[in-house]
């Protein structure tokens, strides 16, 4: 009862910003509700059922990002001509140096043999793939570089990214769990702080894959356009029938169209995710976070099931980041900030229940429904109170100005008086 | 001759002095991480915005006394703000302690999750920091630029190439020597240093001989705000303060006190250095250098640089790997597995 109370909630406050505001804002905030609801779910497996500390959830979102690039634009055929086969030899290079390598490193005995084998194999491979890997990418980017000067993707309608976002983000996490998990709790956190800057690194200077800084715009849609519904009488028709300026109407029907879409995959994530947590599956995973060295007793093998579900919650964060990257339209691998990729999808899964499904969804509605209107707020409190400085004072303008940082620090008050004085969440695991 | 000597002092001039300066930066950085980690065992998330909240202390500081004309010529003014500044971090860590951290060492709950209380720190630090001074880049270095400028360099040895020491990063080595001596001495000669370390070693024995854990820890975080607050404000007065650039120094510095071995101070200096050379050596363009040192038919058409400065996280996070993966402990085996 209390759980749809608190839902209800949420949603009053969305409605009252629609009210009081515009719809547009309203659904606006609710199509990204959706999907920090579905970033929140990724997070609250790893942490949740598991105990696993992900602070790379902007890794895994913006590799669903990048497979929406990959996935739904258009191939550039004259850049696949003029470097294509290059580029894709020289990751092959570079694919065979790592896989010789560890051959290297399991097939000889231990000794200075092997490390002088192993460095040799890196250091030639390197050159090798950098030979190869380099003209390529020159000549890539030097085709149209004002409009293209990158591969483009395979001109597949936009859906079918959502999941190939996922298996990108599963693909990463696969590799980094692989090294960080088994060691302490901390490192696994380091390593994939380091991880999520390294994704971004690469999606800012691999212009030939993702344009770099000079953003991939106009993906292609699972909705129609506006401007094509403006256009099209009928519906200019049926909204003139109901009254409602069709303007208007286009863009809230566009954006009614991408929350039912994302409704579907949230309600699927959710349903997948709560049948798990039921599962024997689900008893283990607990039981393995509450007590490990008990649930290796009892002949659980605790780093296989850690790097599983690691790797489930992170497909979840890349299926959730190539759903943003489609409703922005655009891929912008400056905007990646762990600030707000990261931590913010912590402090969702916090707030609303660490352990518990629907805790996540609240949470990831409500903290981001905080997250846009504490600027509006923080604008007006501020206004409120230097309402009795003078016109034009320094101070006044100081505070102005700053209301526009007063996100961080409401996110982490919020954080801290929950952790304090509530640190089970708004919706307590059962 | 001269070539190798040319080569040499751009060897120097491009590579070893900006890298001992930043590895100055990282080991004062990482001193306090693994300290923190030492005593109160979690990594502390905050440290970097610890570090950005210090070094805005400091600026407001310079800003006061340049207003009332107070210099010391030659040297930046930051040095003489650099006391109050670590005053002011060591007051705000302090309180953060008493009014955050206390709660949960009380209920002796997991390490991870004083590692989330921290994320929810660096947040708060990183409003504060943005809110009094805002997001933008500051300058607030106001001393002589060069304590040998390129070109006084060429004059004076004859050479082709300059060698130009900054005064910033003359500064950060010889503060960073004198922090980390007087530091090393705290730590083995003094008695409050001894129980520190005695209770990093092994806290249960070291409370039933009598040690106070909460003045252990107000200590340990007294020193960890005057590192942060060095460290940060010798970063921005050797390339330029931006609190957002204070949140990524975050990676190197877990990188190097990681590598070093958790917990251990001398292996989170060490860390600092090995992260800083990598980092620079690989970013480096070494065709310069090769021109000078190599015979003329082996000379580079490239520009030999292994990869481009944008991927100076790659490199920490790359060492960072390796030593998990082939040695855990760290260099100098830290305490952590």
């Amino acid at each position: 009862m209390r759980n749809v109370l608190l839902f209800a909630a949420v949603g009053f406050l969305i409605v009252l910003t629609g009210l009081t505001q515009s719809w547009n804002v309203a659904l606006g905030i609710f199509n990204m509700g959706l999907v920090s609801a579905i970033m929140a779910l990724g997070v609250n497996m790893q942490w949740g059922y598991a105990g696993l500390f992900n602070v790379g959830v902007m890794g895994f979102v913006a590799l669903g990002g990048l497979a929406a690039v990959l996935v739904g634009m258009p191939p550039v055929g004259e850049a696949w001509t003029a470097g294509g086969a290059r580029v894709i030899g020289g990751l092959l290079v570079g694919a065979g140096v790592i896989v010789a390598a560890v051959i290297a490193f399991t097939r000889m005995g231990k000794g200075a043999t092997r490390t002088a084998a192993m460095i040799v194999i890196l250091v030639v491979g390197f050159f090798l793939f950098r030979s190869v890997f380099d003209p390529g990418v020159q000549a890539i980017e030097d085709v149209n570089s004002a409009l293209e000067g990158y591969l483009g993707g395979l001109g597949l309608p936009i859906l079918i990214a959502w999941p190939v976002g996922g298996l990108l983000a599963a693909g990463a996490a696969w590799a980094i769990g692989k090294t960080a998990l088994g060691l302490r709790s901390d490192y696994l956190a380091i390593a994939t702080l380091g991880i999520a800057e390294i994704v971004i690194a690469v999606l800012k200077n691999e212009d030939w894959m993702s344009r770099g800084v000079k953003n991939v715009i106009g993906l292609p849609r699972p909705v129609p356009y506006e401007v094509d519904l403006q256009q099209n009488p009928g519906f200019v028709e049926q909204m003139a029938a109901i009254g409602a300026d069709p303007v208007t109407a286009s863009s809230v029907v566009v954006k009614l169209g991408y929350a039912a879409l994302f409704i579907v995959v949230l309600g699927i994530v959710l349903w997948l995710a709560q049948a798990a947590l039921a599962s024997p599956w689900g008893r283990m995973m607990r039981a393995i976070r509450d007590n490990e060295v008990a649930a290796e007793a009892m002949g659980k093998d605790v780093t296989r099931r850690h790097l599983q579900i690691f790797i489930l919650g992170s497909a979840v964060c890349g299926i959730a980041g190539a759903m943003m990257t489609t409703l922005d339209g655009q891929l912008t691998p400056a905007s990646y900030q762990p600030l707000r990729f990261t931590f913010l999808v912590w402090v969702m899964v916090i707030v609303g229940g660490s352990g518990n499904n629907w805790g996540a969804v609240l949470g990831g509605f409500l903290i981001w429904f905080l997250w846009v209107q504490v600027e509006p707020l923080g604008l007006w409190l501020m206004s409120t109170i230097s309402s009795g400085l003078p016109e034009g004072s320094m101070l006044r303008d100081r505070l102005l100005e700053s209301a526009a940082h007063m996100r961080l620090f409401t996110m982490g008050l919020v954080l801290l008086l929950v952790l304090r004085f509530a640190p089970r969440g708004l919706i307590p695991e059962r | 001759m001269m070539d190798f000597l040319n080569g040499l002092v751009a060897f120097l001039n491009f590579v070893a002095i900006p890298a001992t300066a930043y590895g100055a930066q990282l080991a004062l950085g990482a001193l306090g991480v693994t300290l923190i980690y030492g005593i109160l065992r979690f990594s502390n998330f905050a440290h970097g915005d610890t570090m950005a909240f210090g070094t805005m202390a400091v600026i407001l500081v310079t800003w006061g006394l340049q207003a009332l004309g107070v210099g010391l010529g030659p040297i930046p003014t930051a040095l003489l703000a650099l006391p109050l500044g670590i005053l002011i971090t060591i007051g705000l860590v302090l309180l953060t302690d008493r009014m955050v951290y206390r709660f949960y060492r009380r209920q002796k709950v997991t390490p991870v999750l004083l590692v989330i209380v921290s994320m929810g720190v660096m947040f708060v630090y990183n409003g504060l920091t943005r809110f009094i001074l805002g997001p933008d880049d500051q300058n607030f270095d106001d001393g002589t630029r060069f304590l040998i400028s390129a070109r006084d360099f060429r004059n004076m040895t004859g050479l082709d190439e300059g060698l130009a020491i900054r005064t910033s990063q003359a500064i950060t080595v010889v503060a960073a020597v004198l922090v980390v001596a007087v530091l090393f001495w705290f730590l083995n000669r003094t008695r409050t240093g001894k129980s520190m370390r005695a209770f990093s070693d092994n806290e249960d024995l070291a409370l039933l001989s009598g040690i106070s854990p909460e003045r252990v820890v107000a200590i340990t975080w007294i020193i960890v705000a005057a590192l942060a607050c060095v460290a940060g404000t010798l970063y921005g007065l050797d390339k330029s303060y931006k609190p957002f650039t204070y949140f990524q120094l975050l990676l190197p510095i877990f990188a190097a006190a990681i590598v070093g071995g958790l917990g251990s101070p001398i292996g989170a200096i060490a860390g600092g250095f090995v992260i800083a050379y990598s980092e620079v050596m690989i970013t480096y363009a070494w065709k310069k250098v090769l021109e000078y040192w190599l015979p003329e038919r082996l000379e580079p058409d490239s520009l030999v640089q292994l990869l481009s400065t944008d991927y100076k996280f790659a490199v920490s996070f790359a060492i960072l790997v390796i030593v998990l993966l082939f040695r855990p402990t760290g260099l100098f085996q830290g305490k952590a597995v």
